[in-house]
């Protein structure tokens, strides 16, 4: 018993109709057995439309049919829409000789090595000088606020060394517009969008002019009119946050993109897995950077992953991908700048490797000796310096001098230090900030335990330290 | 000894002439009120909860007969009894694995140091950071054989939910589904936990009541060394899953006298560390050594005696001496350091309130974190503490009841 070729595909999802007549022993496989029942369907009716099967649907140019051409060299599965036949055994293999290309505007010495990277410098020398700004202030910031940490006046913190580059170059590429999820190894980026001297100080310090309310460690930075969310110490969490987000720039039409910053060993997640083939499926712009720094806490990319670094993954998601020297700071707003145009203009997610090293320990919480040679990090800093990198390239061109840096550095070192005396003696937040933005409203549990502490502290006002907190005792329960 | 690391760090800030302009005496994030009376930071070499003297550590029943008579102790802080518990296992069990973050180079808290070079890499070493994988992996290896052992580390309890699935509906089910054919009893999940000072939302917190609901794990919380090294032993041994959950706080400042041979403590018992007749006081983890001190304020103010419990495995818990201690004393109050809503106290409250209810003179009470995250600089209202204990605070409280009872 046969049946006719319509009434095999009314049976069918919609769906699936369109490839049923490409997949003879597959209609054959699922159908002959349930013939009978098939036999009392209803008819389709004449001249309906077959509709195409089509893979990929993740915006413009990700979606096409699925066709099979007779006597084809490839068989078309869904899953596979062009892969050609072989009767040769082969796996793939991972080669490391030929490993995925770092992609470099200047050298170690600051120099050009050839004018193919389209950057006009002459028009970009106030933001190089931006650029060059924020990166000594992010690192000296950075040096102070580790000692302040030894000394005890701050709970912990983590450097930027060796990194800045990576932050502060991608930074100057994007628009306030783009909305930012960070790690914890991008305090370059809030600097170069302007985030304040006071505003980082007053966070590391926790206190009442913090944005986080002194809620959170030091370096969980959060800036809403920097459109920079709030960082969490989980990994890797916010990947598929920056993936939604562009969706969410996507639906409204806007010509910006989500961009997400994270290390090597973050990328070990399955929040990097989910992020990635989320944001490639449903067409997001989204920028996903990754700072290859060498480690994860002690761990070494050695043990982290096999395989070419992070960027080979990219390809693997179909996303647009690139490998870039961290520590070049042109390069890497190059590449940033390009992706960006990508993600917007064709809608479609960028992979971005940046390498570099962690010079720095992991954070104050780790003494990196315990499992790397000093001389290592030594040899590291003497090589290559994103910062020493872009002072080169701008003495060359005269922008710069020893006079100005020396005055640079000594005027932000006396900036921070002005506002870290000033932001020691602010009171903390108000004791009821423990409750609030829990809930938008705290839940009359919460107020009840407000009341409740405000009792304690009232009763045993000696067994407490009450008065650093803004508005103390009273500041206990919820005015909202 | 910190002092002195804190004055040469200074010199060292001073030569470099950065924080010189800055007022001399800093102000530490974390002080104690200089008035003081009950909130006093707990003592870690004065507390009874932890044995000082080889004597005292040889005298504890729980101890095989063997090392009561002949053992040797030796002074120890969690993390290192902790590391003692692994080697043991490692070298008495040939099947036993250890892995997670930065375990090769002895893991963030110390606790695997020198496991690498002793039993090499094979068998214990770093994995990519992912916990889900670790745990997956963990179970895959103890799932394979009965025989395995798995010792899987999550850096901070604070990161164990990517893991969430893996434990709750894998490791905790693999038994059941595979009827005892095939089952993942040989895996032990290690984390810190609890509250350190200044962790924040995602390094302080105390995550046993999700894994206390989930039928087919165990929670474990050990509240020193000695325990420690005889819990840790025993969950890595016991052919279930366990969570051992250890108090972040108390890895370098609980220092006691170990045995300095092997030995395990049973689980699901747990242990009355200090007799009394008018109320007991069920905790676990850090809050034990502040409700020491809280007992100790009660009982030279008030006059109470006080039971206080270690309930040592948080999930499944020892009922039988939770309820015959409250039957006897007719009161009882739960500390943890986790929110109130839905936490490990809720449950035991209302187990209480079944078993004893005709022995209750009081409602059962709870001193726990609010129902909040842990905001830094908020730490020292949201964890329990010796004023919170006793603070007579509403009419309904345990306490008043007892202080009523005991004035009239």
């Amino acid at each position: 018993m046969s049946l006719s070729a319509p009434l095999r595909r009314s049976l069918l999802p919609r769906s699936y109709r369109s490839i049923v007549p490409r997949y003879p022993c597959l209609t054959r496989r699922c159908l002959s057995s349930s013939a009978a029942a098939a036999a009392e369907a209803p008819r389709e009716p004449e001249g309906t439309k077959e509709v195409p099967m089509t893979v990929g649907d993740g915006g413009p140019g990700t979606s096409r049919p699925v066709k099979q051409r007779p006597g084809s060299d490839r068989l078309v599965f869904p899953g596979a829409v062009n892969s050609k036949f072989t009767n040769r055994l082969q796996f793939r293999k991972y080669d490391p000789e030929r490993a995925i290309d770092t992609y470099r505007v200047m050298d170690t010495e600051g120099k050009i090595f050839d004018e193919s990277h389209g950057l006009d410098f002459d028009k970009l020398k106030d933001q190089c000088l931006k650029m060059y700004r924020s990166m000594v202030s992010v690192s000296i910031m950075d040096q102070i606020m580790y000692d302040s940490q030894r000394q005890g006046r701050i709970s912990f913190y983590i450097v930027n060394a060796g990194e800045e580059g990576i932050a502060v170059g991608s930074a100057a590429a994007l628009t306030e517009e783009d909305a930012i999820y960070a790690q914890y190894r991008e305090a370059g980026v809030l600097m170069y969008r302007g985030y304040k001297m006071d505003e980082f100080i007053n966070q590391c310090f926790a206190n009442k002019k913090d944005h986080g309310k002194g809620r959170n460690m030091p370096i969980h930075y959060t800036s809403k009119s920097l459109n920079f969310h709030p960082i969490s110490s989980t990994l890797c969490t916010q990947l598929p946050h920056a993936s939604g987000a562009g969706y969410a720039l996507k639906m409204e039409g806007k010509q910006a993109c989500a961009v997400t910053y994270f290390g090597e060993g973050a990328a070990s997640e399955g929040d990097f897995h989910a992020a990635l083939n989320i944001a490639a499926t449903r067409g997001c712009p989204t920028i996903f950077i990754c700072r290859n720094n060498g480690y994860a806490i002690s761990t070494p990319t050695l043990d982290q992953y096999k395989g070419d670094g992070i960027a080979s993954r990219g390809l693997g998601y179909g996303i647009d991908t690139i490998r870039v020297d961290g520590n070049d700071t042109w390069a890497v707003y190059k590449v940033t700048k390009e992706a960006r145009e990508i993600a917007i203009a064709q809608q479609k997610p960028v992979l971005i490797e940046a390498m570099s090293y962690r010079v720095s320990h992991h954070s104050t919480s780790d003494d990196s000796f315990a499992y790397r040679a000093r001389v290592e990090v030594e040899d590291w800093k003497r090589r290559d310096n994103p910062i020493t990198r872009l002072r080169k390239f701008m003495e060359l061109r005269s922008w710069w001098d020893q006079d100005r840096d020396s005055q640079l550095r000594s005027q932000t070192k006396s900036e921070i230090l002005k506002t870290i005396n000033v932001a020691e003696r602010e009171k903390k937040p108000p004791i009821s900030s423990l409750w609030e933005d829990i809930y938008d409203v705290p839940t009359n549990d919460q107020r009840r335990q407000m009341e409740e502490l405000r009792d304690v502290l009232h009763r045993y006002p000696q067994e407490y330290d009450v008065a650093q907190y803004d508005g103390g005792e009273d500041g206990v329960v919820s005015k909202r | 000894m910190r002092r002195k690391a804190i004055s040469s760090l200074l010199s060292r800030v001073h030569r470099h002439g950065q924080l010189s302009a800055i007022a001399p005496a800093p102000r530490l994030y974390s002080t104690h009120p200089p008035n003081a009376k009950l909130n006093l930071p707990p003592q870690f070499n004065k507390t009874a909860y932890l044995s000082h003297t080889a004597a005292t550590t040889l005298a504890n029943p729980e101890l095989p007969a063997e090392i009561r008579d002949t053992g040797s102790t030796t002074r120890l802080n969690l993390y290192q009894a902790v590391n003692s518990a692994l080697s043991t296992a490692l070298s008495t069990d040939d099947r036993a694995i250890l892995f997670g973050e930065d375990v090769a180079f002895g893991g963030v808290f110390r606790c695997s140091t020198n496991l690498m070079d002793k039993f090499g890499s094979n068998r214990v070493f770093n994995t990519p950071l992912n916990e889900l994988g670790i745990i997956g992996f963990g179970i895959g290896y103890a799932s394979h054989n009965p025989a395995n052992t798995a010792i899987a580390e999550i850096q901070f309890g604070d990161y164990v939910f990517p893991a969430f699935d893996q434990i709750v509906n894998e490791a905790a089910k693999y038994r059941y589904r595979g009827a005892s054919d095939f089952h993942c009893g040989g895996l032990t999940i290690r984390m810190p936990v609890m509250g350190v000072g200044h962790g924040a939302l995602y390094h302080s917190q105390s995550p046993e009541a999700y894994f206390s609901h989930v039928p087919g794990l165990k929670v474990v919380v050990p509240r020193g060394p000695l325990q420690a090294k005889g819990l840790l032993l025993s969950s890595i041994r016991d052919r279930n899953p366990v969570i051992f959950m250890e108090p972040k706080i108390l890895y370098r400042a609980a220092v006691e006298e170990v045995p300095t041979d092997a030995y395990t403590i049973p689980l699901g018992k747990a242990e009355i560390l200090t007799p009394g007749t008018d109320i007991t006081i069920i905790s676990y983890g850090t809050p034990l050594y502040t409700v020491e001190l809280a007992a100790k304020a009660a009982q030279e103010t008030l006059g109470v005696s006080v039971e206080v419990i270690d309930l040592r495995t948080v999930y499944p818990w020892d009922k039988e001496t939770v309820f015959a201690s409250v039957k006897k004393t007719g009161r009882c109050l739960i500390v943890h350091e986790a929110p109130r809503g839905g936490g490990v106290g809720g449950e035991i409250a209302a187990s209480i309130q079944e078993e004893c209810f005709l022995s209750l003179e009081a409602p059962v009470g709870r001193v726990t974190g609010w129902d909040v995250h842990m905001g830094l600089i908020f730490e020292q209202f949201n964890v329990p503490d010796v004023v919170s204990k006793w603070n007579f605070r509403a009419p309904e409280t345990t306490c008043v009841y007892l202080c009523a009872d005991i004035s009239s």
